[in-house]
């Protein structure tokens, strides 16, 4: 036992090794990218459109101008590079030029000596709008006779899937069209960055919150008209970011303002402004019909997906083809007939969150599986352990799953969790429905169960090769780690220095600054930095322990093959020598850069087939809840979830993770969206726009599966992105278990449940 | 901007006579919302904070009534002895914003912004307080009926400050409950406060946030009292409470909006009268009945 207490301390890989920036964090000492600072700064500021449609007529920035401490007012025609930029396809302006979009979209920017100046300086620029029709139905946007309010189109993609026996008609057959809102990613961390500009004007420092340096760099660039080496990025403290900080946001503005003033430019948003200034989670409509056997075996899905985008493209695409190569979850099924359209209207633009396209495929699918359940006369656990996929199956864009897919284990370990005790005669009415304003009283709840289980692909699919480069360095018996990957809140900081201490036997594992001066690591997203980031701190301690073995047989006269890292020492497998890292690597300097890519994927062809997908993660959630059935007030007891992880690394993250996901889950299903009346927002606020409180927030007990996969580099599967996903459809069965309500919705709101 | 730092009641009403477009700072809470929201320009300040007699209360044996300072904060409202005196006013205090909100937000503050979702006015309707409002030159009691004449709109003058609340010490239930789209921390889409004046014989009910100012049920109150015996210990069944409910619905006169709809808002009303009432039912007859 004495050895596996030395371990823990030592915080390798599968303890729960305290992060670096917890403590931090926890005091308020943490420098989160709002808290940058340099003598001389200005501050910027955005002027956006309060039309969701317009022509600008013209923009006249004298008044702006004219006050005392603006330094700069700038507008499109300041761009010296590329005028628009975008994550796939460069179709949002930097700043409107002819036409406005969105209610929000930037117009132009100032830079000022103080806040509340520039705020002024904003209010004194003077921009003539000609109000055009706004487009805000998706539905519209379809309609050849729709004009086009983007010069590339409504229609951002369509794909298509077709698979099987496209006539084939079940004996059971359901169907549903399901509505999913528009969700925030709502990170608490607002928007900021702090940019430096050369002493000679050849170039700008960045510090910015963000989910992938090097791609910002690249528009950034871009748009500048510079080139890359002459933008450099750091990230600055991120305080969540959930797919929200993907795209550009104020990073180009902030750069210009520097470069168009020669001063420091400090840029953040407030909660109002970061609801117009990221993108959000795609609103959609899905139609779907389920064929199947009399048994319940699942022989066909249809549907039909119709997305969102909003104003610009942003990662539309690539959220449509989640969203419809996950529609038949994660069940075997032969026969596929599927339609998806991601579009362009004149609302906010929609991009990545957390679960990526198929959260809205997952309302979808699991609602349907609970018709076909009823519909076969089967309970919701038998229709989905019945149609589990296995390693080994085709999905319906034919590629097979060579996953670890556990999903029959996933569905049994969560029905095998405890389920919360019934409510007491007389409970505190703070924890029923209603919560604090204890409107309901024992007889007037009733108690609902539901499931959730979803399939989640892991890193980029079609083609793309997100890698991530990391470097080692071991001196004198410590570590010093390079990476570029954003630390945006999930941990990664830890996780490499995990990585280290286990691969290299040290103790102390320095961190450089996450930075452009290294190579990409790829986004902080699609659940991929354990993985990808992982693999690449790994591959590059390898490296180094390969070369410090080198080192120690030579010195020793023996083979390297045989040498072994034992807790902190380098040992002879074959022998009685035993050196420890320490004095093995005194006065040596091992620098190692690796790349981890993964496999590679293919882009789909015309009939939605094809291996798009790197790998998937696996998920199940079983939702109980309480109704006050007359007032259609929910509270969610407990979340039951067994997840797919591959391999616990950090168990206290790991749990965090799965917590958080959850909260995040339960917040679309019953509260959080943002409400759009003609294109404009009317809750841009955390007053009105409803996030999980701690007592909305469910107990949450967690099984934690781990069969390692063999094609990730630890074994580890991501675990970021699963637990939101099913969660969603499981927390709204367990109210229609407990209404009878059909509720086709999300989020599921009290007039819902009341008239639905 | 000039802020001024008033140390007593006296000091404020002199610098708001002298600065007649100042706006009032006690708690903050709803002032620096508009400030950060940049809906508010402000020009000049007058700070409360260490005004010590607004953040009084005592009780009046004599007259039964409690006599609330308009600083004192909601914190305080919640807790005993002031819960154990109102506790309708108390369970309304629970449900203002996070605990950091109720430690400075108050009474003044809710009756100065005057708008139809504040917490505590149901209460005050309910139980027919008196707000007491003093300026420079002369003080004045309203009615709280009186006090507030629309959305965010109140009878208060410039230049005068909310000083207190007066409430009457009742014997009888008194209940509050508020309907919003998450179990804390969240903007009321519907309240109710009802309260049971024992020995006068009278149930009377309050609603927020479903018209443009808090406004009584006193059609179902009427209907109520022609109905049923109201004094002592009076016991209702289920069909009286939900004509009751039925009643109250229909005075009120909501709104649809991006918290909920108008059809919604109407129901819960009705919801929240007719338990209300049920909880009234029996009430003190024995312990259980007052959890």
């Amino acid at each position: 036992m004495s050895t596996s207490t030395t371990t823990r301390r030592r915080g390798v890989l599968g303890t729960s090794a305290l992060r670096p920036d917890g403590l931090p964090k926890v005091q308020g000492r943490f420098a989160f990218s709002s808290d940058a600072w340099a003598d001389n700064m200005l501050w910027g500021a955005t002027l956006r459109s309060p039309h969701p449609h317009a022509r600008i007529v013209s923009i006249d920035t004298s008044g702006a101008l004219a006050i005392n401490g603006v330094s700069a007012v700038i507008t499109a025609d300041d761009v010296p590079g590329q005028l628009t930029y975008g994550l796939i396809s460069n179709d949002q302006p930097v700043f409107a030029r002819d036409v406005v979009r969105f209610a929000g979209e930037p117009v132009a920017a100032v830079a000022a000596d103080h806040p509340e100046t520039a705020r002024r300086a904003l209010a004194a620029i003077t921009v003539v709008y000609e109000v055009l029709p706004a487009l805000t139905r998706a539905e519209e946007a379809l309609d050849t006779g729709t004009t086009p309010i983007h010069p590339d189109g409504n229609v951002i993609r369509r794909q298509r899937i077709v698979r099987g026996d496209q006539s084939f008609a079940g004996d059971v057959v359901v169907e549903g069209t399901y509505d999913i809102g528009m969700q925030d990613q709502a990170f608490l961390g607002l928007e900021a960055a702090l940019a430096l500009p050369d002493d000679d004007g050849s170039g700008v420092e960045l510090f910015v919150a963000t989910q992938w340096l090097h791609e910002d760099q690249k528009q950034i660039a871009a748009c500048l008209g510079l080139p890359l080496d002459k933008v450099r990025l750091t990230l600055g403290g991120v305080g969540g970011a959930f797919g929200g900080r993907e795209d550009i946001s104020l990073q180009v503005h902030c750069c210009l303002l520097a470069l168009a003033t020669g001063r420091p430019i400090k840029m953040q948003y407030g909660r109002e402004e970061s609801f117009f200034g990221h993108i959000h989670r795609h609103p959609a409509t899905i139609w779907m019909r389920h064929h199947a056997d009399r048994d319940g075996t699942l022989r066909r899905v249809e549907a039909r997906v119709l997305m969102d985008g909003g104003a610009y493209a942003s990662t539309s695409s690539a959220v449509l083809i989640n969203a419809v190569t996950h529609v038949q979850g994660p069940y075997r099924c032969e026969n596929a007939t599927v339609d998806g359209y991601a579009v362009r209207t004149n609302n906010p633009p929609c991009g990545a969150m957390r679960g990526f396209g198929v959260v809205q495929a997952c309302f979808a699918h699991e609602s349907q599986m609970d018709k076909l359940a009823a519909a076969c006369g089967l309970d919701p656990v038998t229709i989905r352990l019945k149609n589990a996929m296995r390693t080994g199956d085709r999905l319906i864009t034919g590629q097979v799953v060579e996953s670890v897919a556990p999903v029959e284990r996933c569905i049994r370990e969560t029905a095998a969790l405890p389920l919360p005790p019934e409510l007491s005669e007389h409970p505190d009415a703070l924890q029923l429905p209603g919560g604090s304003g204890r409107t309901a009283r024992r007889n007037n709840v009733t108690r609902g169960i539901g499931w959730g289980v979803s399939i989640k692909n892991l890193m980029y699919s079609e083609g793309f090769d997100d890698y991530a480069t990391a470097r080692c360095r071991l001196a004198n018996g410590v570590a010093t780690l390079q990476f570029a990957t954003a630390e945006v809140g999930q941990g990664f900081v830890v996780l490499a220095q995990q990585i280290a201490r286990s691969v290299l036997g040290v103790d102390t594992v320095l961190l450089e600054p996450i930075s452009t001066a290294i190579g990409s690591a790829g986004s902080t997203s699609a659940s991929r930095q354990t993985w990808m980031s992982g693999g690449a701190v790994d591959g590059a301690c390898r490296l180094v322990r390969e070369r410090l073995f080198e080192q120690v047989a030579r010195e020793h006269h023996i083979d390297p093959l045989r040498l072994t890292i034992d807790g902190i020492d380098v040992i002879d497998s074959a022998g009685d020598l035993r050196v420890s890292v320490e004095d093995a690597s005194r006065g040596l300097v091992i620098d190692e850069t690796f790349e981890h890519h993964h496999r590679a994927t293919e882009e789909l062809d015309e009939n939605g087939q094809g291996n798009c997908h790197v790998a998937f993660a696996f998920v199940a959630h079983r939702a109980v809840v309480d109704v006050d059935t007359e007032l259609g007030l929910v509270k969610v007891v407990q979340i039951a979830t067994a997840q797919d992880v591959g391999r616990v690394l950090n168990p206290l993250a790991a749990l965090g993770q799965v917590e958080g996901g959850i909260a995040q889950g339960l917040g679309l299903a019953v509260m959080e969206e943002i409400v759009l009346v003609d294109g404009k927002m009317r809750n841009p606020s955390f007053t009105d726009y409803l996030l999980p409180t701690a007592l909305d927030a469910p107990e949450v007990v967690v099984s934690m599966i781990e069969e390692p996969e063999p094609q990730a580099p630890l074994g580890a599967k991501g675990i970021g992105e699963p637990p939101c996903i099913s969660v969603t459809p499981a927390i709204v069965a367990a109210i229609r278990a407990a209404t009878g309500k059909d509720l086709a919705r999300v989020p599921v709101r009290p007039q819902d449940i009341v008239f639905g | 901007m000039t802020v001024i730092n008033a140390r007593s009641v006296d000091e404020a009403l002199t610098a708001l006579r002298d600065h007649p477009r100042a706006r009032l700072l006690q708690g903050g809470t709803d002032l620096m919302v508009e400030v950060n929201l940049q809906r508010t320009s402000v020009q000049d300040v007058i700070a409360l904070r260490q005004v010590s007699e607004l953040r009084r209360w005592h009780v009046d044996e004599q007259s039964r009534a409690v006599r609330i300072g308009a600083g004192v904060p909601y914190a305080e409202l919640e807790r005993n002895p002031l819960a154990l005196h109102l506790p309708a006013l108390a369970q309304a205090a629970r449900t203002v914003g996070s605990p950091q909100i109720r430690a400075a937000g108050s009474l003044g503050g809710n009756l100065g912004t005057c708008s139809p979702a504040g917490d505590g006015l149901p209460v005050l309707s309910a139980m027919d307080a008196v707000v007491h409002l003093r300026s420079a030159t002369d003080s004045r009691d309203v009615s709280i009926h009186d006090f507030m004449l629309g959305v965010k709109r109140s009878a208060r003058r410039p230049d005068e400050l909310i000083v207190a609340v007066t409430l009457p010490l009742l014997d009888g239930f008194q209940g509050y409950a508020k309907v919003g789209t998450r179990n804390a921390m969240v903007i009321s889409v519907a309240s109710a406060c009802l309260i049971h004046d024992a020995s006068e014989g009278s149930i009377r009910l309050a609603y927020g946030a479903v018209a443009p100012t808090v406004v009584r049920a006193r059609n179902a109150e009427r209907w109520l009292a022609a109905n049923a015996p109201l004094r002592g210990r009076p016991v209702f069944d289920r069909a009286l409470a939900s004509e009751f409910g039925r009643r109250a619905a229909e005075e009120c006169a909501p709104i649809d909006d991006h918290r909920s709809t108008a059809r919604y808002r109407r129901h819960a009303v009705a919801v929240l009268a007719e338990r209300l009432l049920l909880q009234a039912s029996g009430y003190g007859a024995s312990r259980e009945h007052t959890t």
